[in-house]
């Protein structure tokens, strides 16, 4: 008698459970899996506006791929985004490492943790678009930056930030890397003080220093956080777009060496070129797909 | 992952809520009791205000004339939003609901041809709306060129001119020529390569001669020999060719710089530190762009003088089209006429907003008249140089990409003009940028 009513009781808390997960469901196919099926289908088409009318669609196999791929940009834009990506990860795991092994290490008794926590957030909660209109406006010709530098006597022409490659492509780093390292570090600092601290503590009986503490058992326990860490920024570095389209006004300048592939997929959206767009999304699809799959078996390979 | 969710709630929550507005409109009368405006900022709906008898402002975007109710539809520029928004709503436009239905809609030069020159009829010829030619006898013939389909059909009007004028700094031409007479200046300004040769002048005193290469760029592309595009190819034309090799000789000597219109770096020449010798503008840049209301700029003390310069041009301006399947075309061609033919209105148009109106025997007697004279050119009246500047305006070689193209050969060209690639690299993205526009175009 009992166990029947408890079974049923299961089973509507069943019931519950999965209408409860039918939201879930219908906006994920609604604006996740139906958009993903019908770019695929549109990439085989040719299908874009032409004035006021449309061109198409006419099926063309893969003809949009063949002309992405055969026209080599693809590869340039590619090479930009990675390179933009890099320069920006690399200090930003390390100033986030360093940040969250300070702020979990009690011995160090760091004061107004909670204010430096909050503040190395902040960059984060602005727009990126008005992060990069403040960047450009610092680093104009006639900007702040260049006139501090000319009273200071170090130059005596204004620089052009945007005009060289290797400086625009450092801007767009280094906002990148002051938006997303308190988040980075936020991040770590949760897997490192869900560390044992046991662990901690008879490594120091043991006699083990600091930097010996941090390689042989912070690092390698925070690999799962690590792993998670690299693979969103990895995608998130994919789709960079809002900071250099609005830093270099949609040009990617110079000479497109900051255009990133969701700024040339922009571009195909002005005259909605439904079958090019479609075309490169599905291309950036498979190299997100890829370079997950790299990442995380790379940083996974030793865990047994 | 929840923030791309979010958004699609928002903007699929706001879609619905547009497009309810219509629905919630009175029910149509005879001729179309809601007149639908399409436009891209606040200015034809003051003029309206102002001008047109029997408006009456009922909120920001309604109004009334008569038992009509005026309903605008404001859709910024950025991004192309206003033309993405005028394709997908005119080509429908006939099979729209009576309340919705696009009655009116203003378009700029640089697209114009787009909606008045397209496959698809969106715009109805004004000849067909009652409008006769003899109405139209006093308009500039650039005006009318502008919005003329391949077949010759006149299909918009427009209540401005916009010609330009060189306008330069007075000090600075009494600093290097000794003398701020427009007579002088204009002689060291007649042709480009008089132009040029002044530029070095100027710079042995510190001046450059523009603010930026982008300043010359529409008087060099306003007098090109052939259109951007023929039969599906796009041709670079001499002048623009001129353009580049000028201009790269400028940035190289250190006479010119290369940054933006509107940005603040082109802007500094407005004061007298910017050491910038001359600006190239119609009518409305003189009266509204040039910081004339702040303190110490060289406008606020009357220290521009304006001369024909080497070549004409005209910038901006605006034309109000009527759009196909219009339920109101009686009150559109009574808007049109009063905005665009009937003198007095035009006049106190002049009056109350200092535009360039497109009127010729109405410019021509304020050219007369020293109370139109410009207190930013130290009390020079520039009309009749702007009247003669309309006149010469010959806009026969546009074509349908034209915005698409000029943007793109710009800012494809910065990078040749700041050695970072040579002329052809830069040729070579400029192409590669417009067939990304236009995948129709070949090169």
């Amino acid at each position: 008698m009992n166990r029947s009513v408890n079974n049923k009781k299961a089973v509507r808390y069943n019931k519950w459970g999965l209408i409860f997960l039918i939201p879930f469901f219908v906006v994920y196919v609604i604006f996740q899996l139906i958009p993903l099926a019908t770019t695929i289908y549109n990439s085989f088409f040719e299908h874009y506006r032409s004035g006021l009318s449309f061109v198409g669609p006419n099926f063309v196999g893969f003809g949009n791929y063949a002309k992405l791929l055969s026209d080599g940009d693809l590869g340039i834009y590619f090479k930009n985004t990675m390179i933009m990506w890099i320069m920006g990860f690399v200090p930003q795991i390390i100033v986030s490492l360093i940040l969250g092994a300070w702020f979990s290490d009690p011995s160090l008794r760091l004061r107004f943790q909670q204010f430096f926590k909050t503040v190395i957030y902040l960059p984060n909660l602005i727009m990126a678009a008005a992060f990069a209109m403040l960047f450009f406006t610092l680093f104009s010709d006639g900007g702040p930056i260049n006139n501090i530098l000319m009273s200071l006597g170090w130059i005596s022409q204004p620089f052009k930030f945007m005009s060289n490659t290797w400086s625009a492509r450092t801007l767009v780093a280094f906002m990148n890397f002051l938006m997303w390292f308190g988040n980075t570090t936020i991040l770590l600092l949760a897997g490192m003080l869900g560390i044992d601290t046991s662990l901690f503590e008879a490594a120091e009986v043991d006699g083990a220093t600091a930097t010996q503490i941090f390689f042989k058992i912070t690092l390698p326990l925070l690999r799962p956080i690590l792993v998670y860490v690299m693979v969103t920024s990895l995608i998130g570095g994919l789709q960079m777009f809002d900071v250099p389209q609005i830093l270099t006004n949609g040009s990617g300048d110079p000479m497109r060496s900051t255009m990133t592939l969701i700024m040339f997929l922009n571009k195909h959206l002005f005259n909605r070129n439904y079958g090019m767009a479609g075309a490169l999304s599905v291309l950036m699809f498979i190299i997100t797909g890829v370079l997950s799959i790299i990442v995380f078996k790379f940083t996974a390979s030793n865990e047994k | 992952m929840m923030k791309k969710v979010l958004s699609g709630i928002m903007v699929a929550s706001m879609i619905m809520g547009m497009a309810a507005v219509p629905a919630m409109a009175e029910d149509a009368a005879a001729e179309g009791s809601v007149l639908n405006i399409q436009c891209w900022n606040e200015e034809f709906k003051t003029r309206l205000t102002d001008h047109y008898p029997g408006y009456e402002e009922v909120d920001a975007t309604t109004g009334k004339i008569g038992d009509v109710t005026v309903k605008w539809t404001i859709t910024p520029t950025d991004d192309n939003a206003y033309q993405n928004n005028l394709d997908t709503v005119l080509p429908e436009n006939e099979n729209a609901d009576a309340d919705s239905k696009v009655d009116l809609f203003l378009v700029e030069a640089d697209y114009a041809l787009k909606y008045v020159n397209s496959d698809v009829e969106v715009t109805v010829p004004i000849a067909d709306l009652g409008i006769t030619d003899e109405e139209l006898a006093n308009q500039y013939q650039y005006t009318k060129d502008v919005v003329t389909d391949g077949n010759g059909v006149l299909r918009g009007v427009s209540w401005q001119g916009c010609p330009g004028v060189l306008i330069y700094n007075r000090e600075a031409a009494k600093e290097v020529f000794g003398d701020d007479a427009p007579e002088t200046v204009q002689a060291k300004v007649a042709d480009w390569d008089t132009f040029n040769a002044t530029a070095a002048e100027l710079k042995e005193a510190g001046y450059n001669i523009v603010s930026t290469v982008n300043d010359t760029y529409r008087v060099y592309s306003n007098n090109v020999s052939a259109p951007w595009v023929q039969d599906g190819k796009i041709v670079v034309d001499d002048n623009m060719k001129k353009w580049v090799d000028d201009s790269k000789a400028l940035v190289d000597a250190g006479e010119t710089t290369t940054a933006e219109l509107w940005s603040d770096d082109w802007s500094k020449g407005f004061y007298p530190d910017g050491k910038v010798f001359c600006y190239f503008g119609p009518a409305w840049l003189i009266n509204f762009s040039m910081a004339a209301d702040t303190e110490g700029s060289i406008a606020n003390l009357g220290g521009w003088g304006a001369v024909e310069g080497p070549q004409g041009f005209y910038w901006g301006g605006t034309w109000i089209c009527a759009a196909k399947g219009t339920d109101n075309p009686t009150l559109v061609a009574d808007i049109m006429r009063a905005l665009t033919t009937n003198e007095e209105i035009m006049t106190d148009i002049v009056k109350a907003d200092s535009d360039f109106v497109n009127n010729k025997p109405a410019m021509e007697a304020a050219a007369e008249d020293e109370s139109f004279a410009f207190p930013i050119l130290g009390g020079q009246n520039p009309l009749a140089m702007f009247c003669a500047g309309a006149d010469k305006i010959d806009l026969s070689n546009m074509s349908n990409y034209d915005q698409g193209c000029n943007e793109e050969f710009q800012a494809a060209m910065k990078n040749y003009f700041e050695g970072n690639a040579t002329y052809e690299e830069a040729l070579d993205q400029f192409y590669k940028a417009v067939v990304e526009k236009y995948p129709e175009l070949t090169y």
